[in-house]
């Protein structure tokens, strides 16, 4: 797994009277991409900035390389951000941003030269040393940002929605290049973002937050094709959630129906949350499904067509390659491997409320 | 026919324009290169050259730098400041800083001639604490006073507004990239308030090199400005010969500093005022 690099512990952070963070807990390891993933307000930035150390903790400490920084300025912290709107100095040239920060550390002026080259190669953007800010694109700005963030050689680079503000088609481009970038540098990057589709493309490691709390860590597999909660499942992909009840061990009923499932120990009467992905639910004929509805929606996305069921007063969500009419009487069908239980959340602070990103 | 329609709307404007602007200038020109018997001649330009003349203009300048140089040091730590503080009480206190614009200004400058009259308040004040009063109306630091007073909401408006153009994450990804508080100063918020600086700059040193009032009433008519020699020949002199040509020089002056200013501005971010 590789040592941990930065360590939160017990981090609490308010503004004005909101609690942001609560008992906060959280390791980062070396040479890792790791993304920190919620809705807005869920305090992802938040703690990104306590890293940089633009923010200090009302309680708690970070640990860097095991080393205490918990009250040390940014400018002594051996980390480098990439802010959302680039913040490039507008007064200087593409060349004089790159070299801002080894100036400060007073490096020979052959090696700044060396650096600035070897940071436009790595970005794309060689031969755009005395380029002024404003010429550039905002991609292009972008890459300037990491360019002037990685010359410093950081032990880790915080990344705070840094495509936030490119159009759709730019923003694939860099996550690919931001893979490539980590991968050169070997180097540990901390991502914020509340793009769920970006964080499972890059990430060795997502850890998915909501209202202060982290509700799941682990890699993008897990978090997608095993959602701890209710609020995981809903935030990363599309889900069918449904309340119910656990009757038995592998035994579940919803909607007034029981159906076989694969979950063990959850007691007996216990109500759950049943999740079932859109793509796992297969539409057959009428009397072959484990319930039957009327198909009230179809939508054309390209790979799949997205289908709404209305059956038993729910509305089921289905991705399927194959074409139906809408108000075709069809049958659902999951196997049990696909259905997953979870616990209701224990509290009203841990629901999912807010889905705003 | 709509964009003439437009453009008659200008039509008052331009009136007002040639009639008080550009009809004026002309006569300053032509005044200021004729005689009383109206042939040519460059002597009322070229009279700058006689030593009264020479002083009060090397006293203008020297007057109007101290002034210029007093409220940049004084506007700087202010706008700063007023930056630095909460939202809503910003607006407020901008106000407060702009609000003796909004006096007439010849009120203003008479009350601190009251106030700083060898009987006034301030004197008074002086002598009630102990201290020996101080007799500073009728000198230059008295002129440069009041200069100070009257101009300074136009040095710090702009530099204020250079600043909160400065967006936070700048600051914060220069501290990121390990600069302290002095390197985040220098290199960044000065370069970024240099157009602001400049603006203040030519709005604070054009009217203080050629005013003639303050000094009229803060310098008791022994601090001779090269505005009051202009004033003087037109009013007292009655000879707008000379007046016209030294205003001509004046008008040289101006608008030279003012390219020299302007030379030094690579870029104007929309914070230059004039």
């Amino acid at each position: 797994m590789g040592k941990k690099l930065i360590e939160l512990q017990h981090i609490q952070k308010s503004y004005n009277g909101t609690q942001i963070l609560d008992d906060l807990n959280i390791y980062f390891n070396e040479n890792k991409f790791l993304t920190l993933l919620g809705p807005s307000g869920c305090g992802k930035t938040t703690t990104l900035r306590l890293i940089g150390g633009f923010e200090k903790p009302d309680s708690g400490q970070i640990l860097f390389d095991g080393k205490d920084i918990t009250m040390l300025p940014p400018n002594e912290r051996k980390v480098n951000t990439v802010f959302q709107k680039y913040a490039l100095f507008t007064h200087m040239t593409i060349a004089e941003n790159i070299a801002f920060g080894l100036k400060i550390s007073k490096k020979s002026k052959a090696y700044i030269n060396d650096k600035i080259k070897y940071a436009l190669k790595l970005v794309n953007l060689d031969g755009y040393e005395n380029r002024s800010v404003d010429s550039l694109s905002g991609g292009q700005q972008q890459r300037i940002a990491i360019a002037r963030a990685i010359v410093n050689e950081p032990k880790v680079l915080l990344l705070d929605e840094p495509l936030g503000a490119l159009d759709l088609k730019l923003r694939q481009d860099m996550q690919y290049e931001l893979i490539r970038l980590k991968n050169e540098l070997g180097i540990t990057f901390i991502y914020v973002t509340h793009d769920q589709e970006e964080a499972l493309t890059m990430s060795d490691t997502i850890a998915v937050m909501n209202q202060g709390y982290i509700q799941q860590i682990g890699s993008p597999e897990d978090i997608y094709n095993e959602p701890c909660n209710a609020f995981v499942a809903d935030f990363i992909g599309d889900s069918n959630i449904i309340d119910g009840v656990m009757l038995a061990d592998k035994l579940v009923s919803f909607l007034g129906i029981r159906h076989a499932c694969e979950d063990t120990g959850f007691g007996q009467k216990q109500p759950v949350d049943v999740v079932i992905r859109p793509e796992d639910i297969e539409l057959v004929a009428p009397d072959e499904g484990f319930l039957s509805g009327d198909i009230t929606s179809v939508i054309f996305k390209g790979v799949h067509y997205e289908i709404e069921v209305l059956s038993n007063g729910f509305e089921w969500l289905v991705h399927t390659t194959r074409f139906f009419p809408v108000g075709a009487h069809v049958g659902l069908k999951v196997i049990p491997f696909n259905i997953q239980i979870m616990h209701k959340p224990e509290s009203s602070d841990e629901r999912a409320v807010g889905l705003d990103a | 026919m709509r964009k003439l329609k437009r453009q008659l709307c200008a039509g008052p404007y331009i009136v007002w324009i040639i009639g008080f602007t550009v009809l004026p200038i002309l006569m300053i020109l032509y005044y200021a290169f004729t005689t009383p018997e109206h042939r040519f001649t460059l002597e009322n330009v070229l009279s700058i050259a006689e030593p009264i003349h020479l002083k009060a203009l090397l006293l203008s300048v020297r007057l109007a730098l101290e002034c210029t140089v007093l409220c940049l040091l004084l506007s700087y730590p202010l706008a700063m400041i007023l930056n630095g503080l909460k939202i809503k009480r910003q607006s407020f206190i901008v106000f407060i800083f702009v609000l003796p614009m909004w006096m007439n200004f010849m009120l203003r400058i008479l009350a601190w001639q009251m106030l700083l009259s060898n009987n006034g308040i301030i004197n008074s004040i002086l002598q009630a604490l102990g201290f020996s009063g101080v007799s500073i109306l009728n000198t230059p630091a008295a002129v440069v006073f009041g200069m100070v007073y009257d101009f300074l909401p136009f040095m710090i408006l702009p530099i204020y507004n250079s600043l909160v153009r400065i967006r936070s994450d700048v600051i914060e990804a220069a501290k990121d990239l390990g600069a302290s508080n002095m390197i985040v100063f220098f290199r960044i918020i000065v370069p970024l308030t240099m157009s602001g600086v400049i603006s203040g700059v030519i709005m604070v040193f054009v009217p203080a090199l050629t005013s003639f009032v303050i000094s009229d009433l803060l310098g008791g008519g022994k601090v001779l400005l090269i505005g009051n020699v202009i004033e003087q020949s037109f009013m007292q002199g009655m000879n707008w010969n000379l007046g016209s040509g030294l205003s001509i020089v004046l008008m040289v002056f101006v608008i030279a500093s003012m390219a020299f200013m302007n030379s030094h501005t690579k870029e104007t971010e929309g914070t230059a005022v004039w």
